[in-house]
């Protein structure tokens, strides 16, 4: 690369986040730090019954045994722990009859945002649950979906309305053993979203949950637990956006998927939290452990990521699958520009006979970032004739980012059929020259090289959403190209 | 005049390529620059399309009435210059069709024309597709991925003749083309010429311009045009060679 284009690339590497505001909202909060008196204190301001609470400390004493894991290829300074404040929830939190009765603070959010809260929610046929900061605000189309069985709403009404469903499949896919944040979320988890679909029910609807992390220094531990019984369908869509701030902020979210015999669950995220600035001061740490259960036989569970945001994105949503026949899929687009780091992929553990997986990863690095792809594929003892197809590609724009892919293989039964692409390619100067000799910006140039390259993962989003990545794609790597 | 070049010196890496270039086309006008390997041909058309690793010591280049050097890449296509490349670079995950349908539509914004629909895009581009003899299959595939040679350069001309240049450069496009092609390809330049525009035509060989006949004919050697002339001049170089210009030009600055 030229000397001027580097330059160039310096000089245009400074977009300013767009979705960056913080909005005025009276919080009620509980003072920094975590010990055994603050989960009580957090138990109790949300209401749980004694065996959530007790739940809560088991996963906390666990916890305190174990220490942070430091294997991902990302750099950060350490966190501090007791600096973090565990609970903020907006002060006025009854349940709204209807949109109207929300605080306009936070309608005024979701409107700079471009969230569809209103009118165009329903013809879009999306019934949203907005989770703000930690506490649900809104939920609609609870009784077209309850005609039907199916329960959609905040983990904390979850466990008070349904505790028998939580009790049973809280933790099941992801104990609060697993691992370090895990233990953490089990320990402190603020909200989250449960779904449940019953036996034989096929969701007519897409369902979302848009996160926003809002209040200060206030790490977001979300709970989100879908459960699609028997025969279930349902595709469920989480997105997220958060406003500037300058201390790095601490994600942990746990979400478990679990799907019945013959169930589907098709999960999709667009993640776009705040990265940090252009020098990588600020920014998400996005510690996040996603996992599904593909407990029933022809059962099928399919994540579909598309992830530009967080300064630090660590990552791998999986698929265990454990019945017979079950089929486990993985689409990423991952996206790192300026000083981001992600370590992502998923790990992919076949039990049962005659299982499937299919990992499409797309990582695109740009500016001064780092992007790993990191994927398990296991093939256990029992695990006859279990197939698996990995394509793991990384694209470059300009010459001071880096890529690396580390694909793991355990197979442990000899019938396995394993077969793995990799590719690493470059946004060529030639290329983008030869693009602007047709008549096409530098921008417009990248663009289209990226959507070329990403198509195929974002083929497997909802429409509305397809189009929502795209144009964050574009967003994210505004002035990534001289 | 379309385009003028004055006294166009041109360096890369502290290397002159380009020693005081003169060069007019005006409308209509068809114009061969031959001349041996690294002589600076690509070079000069890389420098009319805007390819920014040049720099440019001394002169200027005038494009209908514009300062051609002001103008971004981009700009200079959409005001219609056209570049048909010497090696055409491939783009993986873009196909021919969706590169057309951002190209013509960027020039036609930048005109200030309504985008096509994409009734009258594909219309478009089955005509011109027909008009280069272009399997319509190439449309769906990826920008000269795994493209042979010769449809590369045949993928050239047919992009040319849906984007409809003022100026177009060709930079020895007749090179890999088989003895069909090569009548195909001159044919599409041929529908093309009109009283509006002018082509260039980089090229090694006679053979194309007894297809595209042209009006004038230069030989660049060593970054500078040493001789100008007919088509006859075209003749007189597939037989004799480059020696006698050579020659002659050593003699001159001797
Ligand atoms: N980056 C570079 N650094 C140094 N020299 C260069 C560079 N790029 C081009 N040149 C030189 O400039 C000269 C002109 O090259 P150019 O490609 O314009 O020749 P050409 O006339 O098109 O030749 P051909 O007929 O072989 O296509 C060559 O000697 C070439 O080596
Ligand atoms: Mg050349």
């Amino acid at each position: 690369m030229s000397v001027t284009e580097t330059q160039k690339i310096e000089e245009l590497a400074n977009r300013e986040y767009k979705y960056g505001f913080v909005t005025e909202v009276e919080e009620d909060k509980l003072p920094k730090g975590l010990n055994e008196d603050i989960i009580r204190q957090l138990s109790e301001k949300k209401g749980e019954p004694d065996w959530m609470l007790e739940w809560r400390l088991k996963a906390y004493r666990h916890w305190l045994t174990m220490t942070e894991p430091h294997w991902p290829n990302v750099k950060y300074d350490p966190i501090d722990y007791q600096d973090i404040s565990y609970y903020s929830a907006p002060k006025k939190k009854p349940k709204y009859n209807s949109l109207d009765e929300i605080d306009p603070a936070i309608r005024e959010t979701y409107n700079k945002l471009g969230i569809p809260l209103e009118e165009q929610m329903m013809l879009a046929g999306v019934a949203v649950d907005a989770v703000f900061d930690s506490v649900s605000v809104a939920t609609t189309f609870k009784d077209k979906l309850k005609e039907l069985g199916i329960i959609f709403c905040s983990m904390s009404e979850a466990i008070k309305e349904h505790p028998d469903l939580i009790k049973k499949y809280l933790g099941s896919v992801v104990p609060y053993t697993d691992n370090f944040f895990a233990a953490l979320n089990s320990a402190v988890f603020s909200d989250g979203s449960f779904v449940y679909v019953p036996k034989g029910v096929r969701c007519p609807m897409e369902l979302s949950t848009y996160f926003r992390i809002n209040a200060s220094e206030t790490g977001q531990f979300e709970r989100t637990l879908i459960v699609a019984d028997e025969g279930a369908y349902v595709s469920y869509l989480e997105g997220c956006t958060a406003p500037i701030r300058d201390e790095n902020q601490l994600h942990a979210a746990v979400v478990e998927l679990i799907a019945l015999d013959n169930a589907t669950i098709k999960y999709s995220t667009v993640q776009n939290w705040y990265p940090g600035d252009k020098e990588g001061k600020g920014g998400i740490y996005n510690f996040v452990t996603k996992r599904g259960l593909c407990k029933g036989v022809n059962s099928k569970i399919s994540w579909t990521q598309v992830e530009t945001g967080s300064a630090i994105t660590w990552k791998y949503p999986s698929c265990i699958l454990q019945g017979d026949n079950s089929i486990g899929e993985f689409y990423s687009v991952a996206v790192t520009n300026n000083y981001q780091q992600a370590d992502t992929g998923t790990k992919m553990i076949h039990i049962g006979k005659n299982t499937k997986s299919t990992i499409v990863s797309k990582g695109i690095s740009a500016g001064r970032s780092n992007n790993s792809y990191r994927g398990l594929v296991k093939i256990g003892k029992k695990a006859e004739n279990a197939r698996n197809f990995s394509q793991c590609d990384s694209l470059l724009i300009g010459d001071k980012c880096g890529a690396h892919t580390f694909p793991y293989l355990e197979i442990n039964n000899p019938t396995a059929q394993v077969e793995h692409e990799a590719t690493t390619s470059k946004i060529g100067e030639d290329q983008i020259f030869y693009l602007n000799q047709r008549g096409i910006s530098k921008e417009d140039a990248v663009n289209l090289i990226v959507n070329g390259y990403v198509k195929e993962v974002l083929a497997e989003l909802p429409m509305e959403f397809a189009v929502e990545a795209q144009k964050l794609l574009s967003i994210s790597l505004e002035g990534s190209v001289g | 005049m379309l385009l003028e070049i004055k006294n166009l010196h041109a360096s890369i890496n502290g290397n002159e390529i380009l020693k005081g270039i003169d060069l007019k086309v005006d409308f209509g006008e068809v114009h061969a620059i031959m001349g041996p390997n690294g002589s600076g041909k690509s070079t000069l058309a890389s420098i009319l399309a805007g390819r920014e690793d040049y720099e440019i010591t001394e002169g200027e280049i005038w494009y209908n009435g514009k300062n051609l050097l002001e103008l971004a890449p981009e700009d200079r296509a959409r005001e219609g210059l056209f570049l048909a490349f010497q090696y055409p670079v491939e783009i993986p995950g873009v196909s021919n069709t969706n590169l057309l349908k951002t190209a013509v539509n960027e020039i036609r914004k930048y005109r200030g024309e309504e985008e096509l629909d994409a009734i009258e895009f594909l219309q478009l581009l089955k005509e011109k597709s027909k008009l280069v003899n272009l399997d319509e299959k190439f449309l769906s595939r990826s920008v000269n991925e795994g493209f042979s040679g010769g449809e590369k350069k045949r993928n050239e001309i047919f992009q040319m003749a849906v984007l409809n240049p003022k100026l177009a450069i060709l930079d020895e496009t007749d090179s890999g083309l088989d003895i069909d092609a090569l009548r195909i390809v001159a044919n599409g330049v041929n529908t093309l010429r009109s009283n509006e525009n002018a082509i260039v035509v980089v090229t090694h060989y006679q053979r194309l311009l007894n297809y595209i006949i042209p009006d004038y004919v230069h030989v660049l050697y060593q970054g500078k045009i040493v001789k100008s002339g007919s088509k006859e001049l075209a003749l007189e170089l597939e037989e004799k060679g480059y020696d006698w210009i050579k020659n002659q030009t050593e003699e001159v600055s001797a």
